[in-house]
């Protein structure tokens, strides 16, 4: 039995970790709640905004967390203008065609990046990246601190877009009932760009959250991307306020799994984990049964 | 059988490539993109014909591979039975992956996600596990006997592979016009109707997705021969599951000839920019990506669907003109 000095940090690590997936997993899960599909270009797009945030600090000198404030409202525009000029007219409105299409945009993506790149894989030195906070008898990387509070603030005020604008109105609207949306004047091909934008603004600061402690390689995103599979499915499709929860339950888990298991195999955890519900409970663990 | 004039035509000019080029440049080429016709024939079968599509067919070509592989390395097997057990056992992996999941009700987007799961799930196995060689990867000896299943040159190699093309169409086409075929088709049409009418759905799609795995990890057994090295990234990687779906929807889904044709041109665009490029790595896949989305967005039957309408078009073209006339006349 390992003692409670070794457990307490790592489970604390893993809910900082958790916060982040669960960041990744609420931008699959609105896409999802909405449009109804899994967007297979989730990990790729991931992968695009960490080079985007790499990049920013490379070539502009911008610490991660203040490029988050450009790179945000970008991703947002690029996730609008996939939907609406790619995956919207290319599917024809089928859903078997939908998740070909986003898997080829995810082929297309993360080899344009494996072009242009190469396999190299690439991190950045940051001042404060090996800075540490005591909390009881653990010590937590600082950057996973801010992560963890930043998580919070973008599901806050996703959560009051949702809940007090128009567009989230509209955007509810269109998940419940979309006929009954569409016949009350409301825009439907615009709120599924809408919701795909935000979707992939979470990805920008995911990634801008990522890349201090993190590397990037033209692959990194689809380590997440799965995981963030597994925290969507737990806590059910579609619901934001399980894919923060079930994002922590992943980055305890996983962090349990590679203390007694080592690393690899603590990756198969997650995996089996999501087989298992997908088997079992396939609207997750606080979704209503079919 | 219908259409058997053309299927032996095709599989008769086909043969006689290796009669007409010692190139080992063509040949190989051949091979691969044969192998991708294989590989996307299964792929067809489940996805074109019973409309499940499976991102993880990895699964089935990684364990064919190894299966065939470890028996001849590490039990001194002989690689001809190593590679009919393996196509066994990539046949009792789709049975079970088919079992599980079609049983829980898993559709669309579930299936696609669950199947990814299981073939990471055995890519992450087979990269740690002793057996498979982990990070080492697995050495098939030289051996250069058809006994062992090895060739001096390639012709052998292509004849085999052909007939395992010719083999898989055939058993397709059996499908096709078989009262299972027709159960798979209702599958996909509406899988809710056909259930209304009696048939057992979940039967009917294991049953599919044992054929696919079957077929899919003969390809897998093949290019263990081929090539006499796996490890877990080639093996289970996702290379093959995109590869196997990419096939048949560029060729046409749901159709005989469709997988073949499509893996002909996927390879051949492949091979053009690879060229182009001078192989600079990652190009030829944002080309197959591009090709996917473009065929799904303008040709969503693919390259078969293009000349069925060519071919309708042509022939209301003839018929269009002599009743104009006969109108005219009368």
């Amino acid at each position: 039995m390992i003692s409670l000095q070794l457990l307490f940090p790592a489970v604390l690590n893993g809910l900082m970790a958790g916060a982040v997936y669960g960041l990744v997993a609420l931008g699959l899960t609105l896409i999802y709640g909405v449009l109804h599909i899994i967007n297979f270009a989730h990990g790729a797009l991931l992968t695009a905004a960490m080079f985007a945030a790499f990049f920013a600090h490379r070539m502009l000198g911008l610490d991660p967390y203040v490029a988050a404030v450009a790179l945000t409202p970008l991703f947002f525009v690029l996730g609008y203008g996939l939907q609406r000029f790619v995956i919207g007219p290319a599917a024809h409105g089928e859903d078997r065609n939908i998740l070909l299409v986003t898997l080829g945009l995810a082929v297309v993506i993360e080899n344009a990046l494996l072009y242009a790149f190469r396999a190299d894989t690439r991190t950045i030195n940051l001042p404060y990246a090996f800075d540490v906070v005591e909390i009881g008898p653990a010590f937590i990387a600082v950057p996973r601190v801010i992560a963890f509070c930043a998580v919070m603030i973008v599901a806050l005020v996703l959560w009051l877009i949702m809940r007090w604008t128009d567009t989230g109105k509209a955007i509810r609207a269109v998940a419940k009932e979309k006929l009954g949306a569409e016949l009350s004047g409301i825009d439907v091909a615009h709120i599924y760009a809408v919701t795909f934008g935000l979707g992939t603004a979470c990805l920008a600061i995911a990634a801008c959250l990522l890349i201090p402690t993190y590397y990037v390689n033209p692959s990194a995103g689809n380590a997440f991307v799965l995981i963030a599979f597994t925290v969507v499915v737990l806590g059910g499709m579609g619901s934001v306020l399980g894919a923060l929860i079930g994002g922590f339950f992943v980055g305890v888990v996983e962090s349990l799994s590679s203390l007694y298991l080592g690393e690899s195999l603590g990756q198969i955890g997650i995996f089996v984990m999501f087989i298992l519900v997908l088997l079992l409970r396939p609207n997750g663990l606080f979704g209503e049964r079919a | 059988m219908k259409g058997l004039v053309p299927f032996g035509v095709a599989i008769a000019v086909l043969a006689v490539v290796p009669l007409l080029t010692s190139s080992n440049v063509v040949l190989n080429f051949l091979v691969v993109a044969l192998l991708i016709a294989l590989v996307g024939q299964g792929w067809n079968l489940l996805g074109g014909y019973g409309g499940q599509y499976s991102f993880g067919h990895a699964a089935f070509f990684g364990t064919g591979a190894y299966v065939s592989a470890i028996l001849q390395v590490r039990y001194g097997i002989n690689a001809w039975l190593g590679f009919c057990i393996g196509i066994a056992a990539g046949a009792a992996v789709g049975a079970v992956i088919g079992a599980l999941t079609f049983r829980s009700g898993l559709k669309g987007s579930y299936f696609a996600l669950i199947t990814l799961a299981f073939a990471e799930v055995l890519r992450i196995v087979a990269s740690v596990a002793a057996i498979t060689g982990a990070g080492v990867g697995t050495l098939i000896k030289l051996d250069l006997r058809p006994e062992a299943f090895q060739f001096q040159s390639r012709a052998p190699f292509y004849w085999i592979i052909l007939a395992l093309v010719g083999a898989s169409l055939i058993i397709v086409r059996m499908i096709e016009d078989s009262r299972f075929g027709a159960y798979l088709i209702a599958v996909r049409e509406n899988e809710d109707a056909a259930k209304a009418l009696g048939v057992n759905t979940t039967v009917i799609k294991i049953g599919a997705m044992t054929i696919s795995a079957a077929i899919t990890a003969a390809g897998g057994g093949f290019y263990a021969q081929y090539f006499l090295f796996l490890d877990a990234g080639i093996a289970y990687g996702s290379w093959i599951s995109i590869d196997a779906l990419l096939a048949p929807i560029v060729g046409g889904l749901g159709t005989v000839y469709g997988p073949l044709l499509g893996a002909l041109v996927i390879k051949t665009l492949g091979e053009a920019t690879k060229l182009l490029t001078s192989d600079a790595p990652g190009l030829d896949l944002v080309i197959y990506g591009c090709i996917l989305i473009l065929v799904i967005a303008f040709a969503p039957r693919g390259i078969v669907g293009i000349f069925a309408d060519l071919n309708r078009r042509l022939r209301a073209g003839k018929t269009d003109a002599p009743a104009s006339l006969e109108q005219r006349h009368g």
